[in-house]
């Protein structure tokens, strides 16, 4: 990166001097929009339409219907389950990661990322061919609701440890140093040193997985059963639902879920953006921005 | 800090059994059970009328998503990080949606657009097109969840490269398109090389949209993780695991990529030192082409 004076404006937003293609007329411009509205804007508002085809009345019942405020409470609290567990293994394989010292480490980090690149319905195959009826070992898990946490768990085992590490590699060792050398002991320096500045990581981390995992679909479908009242989740009903015909139910459920995945992220970002520019807290808050841009759904492996 | 041993241990064994008990004993498991009688019956199963066709129409879904997310989210990244615009923080935001979308809502947003009763379905059906039930559906959603990767990996990068060697360029009276394919492509072609990867992997594995878009007809909408899932539900578990290692290994292929890529990117990332060979003053030799 060149050195910028502090005082100017947005270094990289140039004047007319660079030419690059598209950027001088607004035939680029619009083709950008224009791909973006027909491939996901458009298909959206489509489902909102839908969900609201026969008025806001029959919208209600569709989301307050029994079945679907049963899968409704069963994704959102089984998604709290699996943010928790993130949280905290997360934030451990991501000190071990960074701290900790041991053959195959590289290895270790790059496996981290297999989540994101292993197809849905494989992450389920794989934890139904273990904890299947047919378990080597003896654990069926199938068709229950530990099933649903623990293929959850799965799929979005990389975010929190790919939103912590950063923050540990960059973090200033002086201080923990300071604070054991004043005789803090070691629960205590993580409490209230390492913690407080691992924290803006853990909730972007937890926010992105809490979203993904409230829409995940493919890993679920083989190992919980999709029993209704049971082990069915608000994606598999909303499919179900597509099957029996009920298209304006199934979309006002798309709908529900839909802003709340929505609202997560606009969470992130706004945590992200707001401490931008006040002072100390700021450096945190432009490092989690930058773990947002970057670490999301890819993992640069770190 | 360094924890002391026994909380190092702890540490330690707290994160392989969780890695271990969660990722790599099921993978492991996997492997284990579809070669566990040897190599014939897997590959029986995968070369089968169905399971080939299954890997072309995959494949068919990436020769066509890929390159075009790959030539908008390039297009969208430039637009982003070179040009103030009002409209760049919508873009931004919008740019993220697919990621938040469930894969069964993409598919079902497609199916109320192209659908017997949908926007556009009726009129495409006047034309003759088939979008719905059919590849073109299927490459759709493909592009709506895979959409994003492209423009998150580049948008970084080109902050990173800065503009001086683009205003070089120019002032030496380089034009956009030369511009873009001798200074800027060659400064973001890790952080483009990393979106594409991404991009496939997505590509390679997506299920709910496509499961609602396909209609799930065998030998001819049935992608490769469409096959695996029918397979299954079949008892044909001898299938199932022979296609789902052939999808495991391409994302272990993916992974390896990843991490090659990252290195790359981190170390071209930086601006292109003095010295290196980026054609600046080239540009002329393109002159009147």
């Amino acid at each position: 990166m060149e050195a910028h004076p502090a005082n100017l404006p947005d270094p990289v937003a140039p004047r007319a001097a660079i030419r690059l293609p598209g950027l001088g007329t607004g035939l680029g411009r619009g083709m950008v929009v224009l791909y973006l509205s027909l491939m996901v804007l458009l298909p959206l508002a489509a489902v909102v339409d839908s969900s609201l085809s026969n008025g806001l009345d029959s919208f209600w019942k569709a989301v307050t219907g029994e079945q679907s405020v049963a899968a409704l409470k069963l994704t959102v609290i089984c998604s709290l389950i699996v943010v928790a567990i993130n949280a905290f293994f997360g934030t451990i394989i991501a000190w071990v990661l960074v701290r900790d010292d041991f053959p195959g480490k590289g290895a270790v980090n790059a496996l981290i990322d297999l989540p994101f690149a292993l197809p849905t319905i494989v992450a389920g195959l794989t934890l139904l061919t273990l904890y299947g009826s047919k378990s080597p070992i003896g654990l069926d898990v199938s068709a229950t609701r530990v099933a649903v946490v623990m293929a959850l768990c799965f799929i979005t085992l990389p975010f929190v440890v790919r939103s912590v590490q950063p923050l540990l590699m960059e973090m200033d060792r002086e201080m923990e140093e300071a604070s054991t050398s004043l005789g803090a002991g070691g629960f205590t320096t993580f409490r209230r040193v390492i913690f407080p500045n691992l924290l803006p990581g853990i909730v972007a981390g937890v926010m992105l997985a809490f979203a993904r995992a409230l829409g995940e679909y493919g890993s679920l479908i083989l190992i919980t059963g999709n029993i209704p009242f049971e082990t069915e989740v608000s994606s598999v009903f909303i499919r179900s639902q597509i099957e029996s015909g009920n298209i304006p139910g199934a979309a006002a459920v798309s709908v529900v879920l839909l802003a709340l995945s929505v609202l997560m992220l606009v969470l992130v970002s706004v945590i992200a953006r707001s401490g931008r520019h006040r002072g100390d807290k700021g450096r945190f808050k432009s490092l989690l921005d930058r773990i947002i841009g970057r670490s999301q759904w890819g993992g640069q492996g770190v | 800090m360094t924890p002391s041993a026994p909380a190092k241990w702890g540490l330690r064994s707290l994160a392989f059994g969780y890695l271990g008990l969660l990722l790599l004993a099921p993978v492991g498991m996997i492997f284990y059970k579809t070669f566990e009688n040897g190599l014939a019956a897997p590959w029986e199963a995968m070369t089968s009328p169905e399971a080939i066709h299954s890997i072309q129409l995959t494949l068919l879904m990436v020769a066509v998503a890929v390159p075009l997310n790959t030539i908008f989210g390039v297009g969208c990244a430039l637009l982003l990080v070179r040009r103030r615009w009002w409209g760049n923080a919508w873009i931004d935001g919008i740019i993220n949606l697919p990621f938040a979308v469930s894969p069964i809502v993409v598919g079902l947003s497609l199916f109320l657009l192209y659908g017997n009763d949908g926007w556009f379905g009726p009129t495409l059906t006047e034309w003759g097109i088939q979008v719905l039930f059919s590849w073109p559906g299927m490459v759709l959603a493909s592009i709506f969840v895979s959409l994003p990767f492209v423009v998150r990996e580049v948008v970084p990068v080109l902050h990173e490269i800065g503009t001086e060697q683009e205003q070089a360029a120019s002032t030496l009276g380089a034009n956009g398109w030369q511009t873009f394919w001798r200074v800027t492509l060659p400064a973001i072609r890790w952080g483009v090389a990393y979106g594409i990867v991404l991009t496939t992997a997505r590509v390679l594995g997506e299920f709910g949209a496509v499961t609602i878009v396909s209609g799930r007809i065998t030998g001819e909408t049935e992608t490769l993780p469409l096959f695996v899932a029918r397979a299954f539900e079949q008892f044909n578990e001898e299938a199932a695991y022979a296609g789902a290692i052939v999808l495991a290994l391409l994302a272990l292929t993916t992974l390896l990529l990843m991490s090659v890529g990252s290195r790359r990117a981190k170390s071209s990332s930086a601006p292109i030192p003095a010295g290196t060979e980026v054609p600046v003053a080239a540009s002329t030799t393109k002159e009147g082409s």
